[in-house]
């Protein structure tokens, strides 16, 4: 059929604007998300890996058992999260993907850390203005129903290959249900409540720091881990564009049709995702 | 009135509060006279209060009764402008809160008035004592002198010890203490109590409405409390209005709401409560008795008294109309036969006196095994105010009819003629 409307071609003249014209923001984006990924997996690879893992393993354990971490019900409560993080990192590092799995796991924490920043607080506004509402619910539809892989075209052209494209399409991909929940936990925060706020003299801001964000946390925690696991679950996509770790040795494992590559570092994301699932979980439980 | 001598602490002059966006043309309407159904298919705009004008006066618990759609608790909520009156004047202290800019309105609300709510708006994040410190928080005051304060209102309340705990931890009625407390800490001239005890299952209520009474004994606030159930209205508020569709439709102290209502919908509600509970010495008694002058009157003069009203007993009073105690008519018979010109000896002194506040509750035990009528003395100076027949007493607790009440209180005073 022939094209009556070619929406896509004044598409890609507006991006190709943007290129041009504002290529200044585009390497300071650049040069920052890179220069933070790097910095973050230098530090992660100078440190002893039994360092990090134990670490890992105590903090995941004192988010569990609490104030009771040295007496026998903390240790209930924590030694499975704890005796899970240590087996299953010492799996990954013994399989020999120690290396892969710290890249991932920082632009992990990189996408998810920006697209917080710009998330909750896009969540409270939407919260608390219709028309915000309005004009921003169909952009976080459009943004998570669009195919991943369509935002890696734009972001190579802007970006080239790199950390920087895989970072800049998975916040894309992983805001919106930070946004959502932000959002929802506020709108939930009974009326009443509020009105207690109005009532004892409370100023918009008092209201907003000291009622609706702390009783909308567990619901913004729930956001935070719904974004590090959508993050997680982005990174073969963005290993297309350059971004490196556990991802990129995925997608080489489809593109040389080698199964046991493909298990091992597939396996390796599955045990990532589990642990940093239940850690977030155990930030969102202890703060009820 | 003796209250219209006291302080009008909050004064509502013609307050008015429209729902919807034609407000203006509403209330013109409304000022022309139209119906509220008139105005609503014109303008679509609902009226939640309608020209609603009254005072509360300093120290009293003012009790807005109402079902619910009824705009009591818009009402309360124009009090603090949580909502925003369409129209009519909120005057604190002579001062007008519709008018005030944002900063004024947010000082009055932290420091003038506190508001208690029906689901207690606890934070759940916060431990007891930082929930009553909320208000002194919000209106920044430092830790420590909010913690002091919230700790002292807690005290109050009944709650020491629970300081820590999580409102998830307490029970309805302690939650809602916690809300009192709250309320108290910031030591506020007005507490406007929307619904406060409406959650909470019947016997803790009862508790909290006894414990807002010892409260209020202490503190003397001014309070606003708004209810949909009459007994709670008629146990604790000095005065009460009842209001129907946002319209006041009376307002008095319990006793002229229960003997005296206004309208049919008044009516309703009286009908269905306790009579006994409310009814009081003051409304039974007759004021005007025979008495008995001790220093003037001898047995044969107390005998004529007597005689002349058909009556076999008669209250003893003193030159200064002090209650002194009931005489009967066979001691005076026998005072006369052996010639003895003083009463003194034959004077029952054992009675039961009552104050004009007395309900006939109150009154029901103390007619038991006793022949005389019971004598309203006033407490502060013992004088005789009147008295109350124990047929009229019983008539209270068993009747309920009006009407049957009023003739059996005629039969009662043609049998005994207590009056001139």
């Amino acid at each position: 059929m022939d094209k009556i409307i070619d929406l896509g071609k004044y598409i890609e003249i507006g991006i190709n604007a943007l290129e041009r014209n504002f290529s200044f923001l585009w390497s300071a984006i650049d040069d920052g998300i890179s220069w933070t990924v790097e910095t973050m997996n230098d530090a992660f690879l100078a440190t002893p890996f039994w360092i990090i893992i134990l670490i890992v393993a105590a903090f995941a354990y004192y988010l569990n058992a609490g104030k009771q971490s040295f007496t026998k019900a903390g240790l209930k409560k924590g030694i499975g999260i704890a005796s899970f993080i240590i087996l299953g990192f010492l799996l990954i590092y013994l399989m020999g993907y120690w290396e892969e799995t710290l890249q991932t796991t920082t632009l992990v924490l990189v996408a998810t850390i920006i697209a917080l920043i710009l998330g909750i607080p896009i969540g409270i506004w939407t919260a608390r203005s219709t028309w915000a509402d309005t004009i921003i619910r169909p952009i976080l539809d459009f943004m998570q129903t669009m195919p991943a892989f369509v935002y890696l075209i734009p972001a190579i052209f802007f970006f080239s290959v790199g950390n920087t494209p895989g970072v800049i399409a998975t916040i894309i991909f992983s805001l919106p249900p930070a946004v959502r929940l932000t959002k929802l936990g506020i709108q939930n925060v009974p009326g009443e409540v509020i009105e207690a706020g109005y009532a004892f003299g409370a100023t918009e801001k008092q209201i907003l720091y000291k009622i609706q964000l702390p009783l909308a946390m567990p619901s913004i925690l729930a956001g935070v881990n719904q974004v590090i696991l959508l993050s997680l679950s982005m990174v073969v996509i963005a290993s297309m564009v350059g971004a490196k770790g556990l991802g990129s040795i995925v997608y080489r494992s489809i593109q040389q049709n080698d199964v046991a590559l493909g298990f091992e570092s597939g396996l390796g994301i599955v045990i990532l995702a589990i642990i940093l699932d239940r850690i977030t979980q155990s930030i969102g439980s202890k703060n009820k | 009135m003796e209250q219209e001598t006291r302080k009008v602490k909050i004064e509502v002059k013609d307050l008015t509060l429209i729902f919807g966006k034609n407000k203006d043309q509403a209330l013109k309407m409304l000022n022309k006279g139209y119906s509220k159904s008139e105005i609503l298919e014109k303008t679509k705009c609902t009226i939640g209060v309608n020209k609603a004008n009254f005072e509360v006066y300093e120290g009293e618990i003012f009790v807005v009764m109402g079902l619910s759609g009824s705009g009591k608790s818009t009402l309360i909520r124009c009090l603090n402008r949580l909502r925003k009156a369409t129209d009519g004047q909120v005057l604190l202290n002579g001062h007008d809160i519709t008018k005030e800019n944002n900063n004024e309105l947010l000082e009055t609300r932290r420091t003038e008035m506190s508001m208690v709510f029906q689901n207690f708006a606890l934070l759940p994040h916060r431990t007891i004592l930082e929930n009553a410190a909320f208000g002194l928080e919000i209106r920044g005051e430092d830790k420590e002198t909010r913690l002091a304060k919230a700790q002292t209102a807690l005290e109050t309340v009944g709650l020491q010890g629970y300081e820590h705990q999580y409102p998830a931890e307490l029970s309805g009625g302690m939650q809602q203490r916690v809300g009192l407390a709250r309320a108290l800490a910031n030591d506020p001239e007005v507490l406007l109590m929307d619904e406060a005890f409406s959650a909470l299952d019947p016997l803790i209520k009862s508790d909290m409405q006894d414990e807002l009474l010892a409260i209020q004994e202490k503190v003397q606030k001014t309070i606003v409390f708004i209810t949909h159930d009459l007994d709670e209205a008629i146990k604790l508020g000095d005065r009460i209005v009842i209001m129907k569709d946002g319209i006041i439709e009376q307002i008095g102290n319990a006793e002229e709401i229960m003997t005296n209502p206004a309208s049919e919908y008044v009516e309703a509600f009286v009908e269905k409560v306790d009579r006994k509970t409310i009814i009081t010495a003051e409304s039974l008694m007759f004021t005007k008795p025979i008495v008995v002058q001790y220093e003037k009157d001898g047995p044969e003069v107390a005998l004529r008294k007597m005689r002349s009203a058909s009556l076999e007993v008669l209250p003893v009073v003193d030159k200064h109309r002090k209650f002194l105690g009931f005489v009967w008519l066979n001691d005076l018979i026998e005072l006369t036969k052996n010639k003895i010109p003083k009463i003194d000896t034959k004077i029952k002194t054992e009675v039961h006196s009552v104050q004009k506040e007395f309900t006939v509750e109150d009154m029901l035990p103390l007619i038991s095994g006793m022949r005389s009528p019971l004598a309203v003395v006033d407490e502060s100076n013992g004088r005789l105010q009147g008295l109350v027949s124990q047929t009229s007493i019983i008539i209270e607790a068993t009747k309920y009819d009006k009407e049957e009440i009023s003739d059996l209180q005629e039969q009662a005073k043609e049998l005994f003629k207590w009056t001139k």
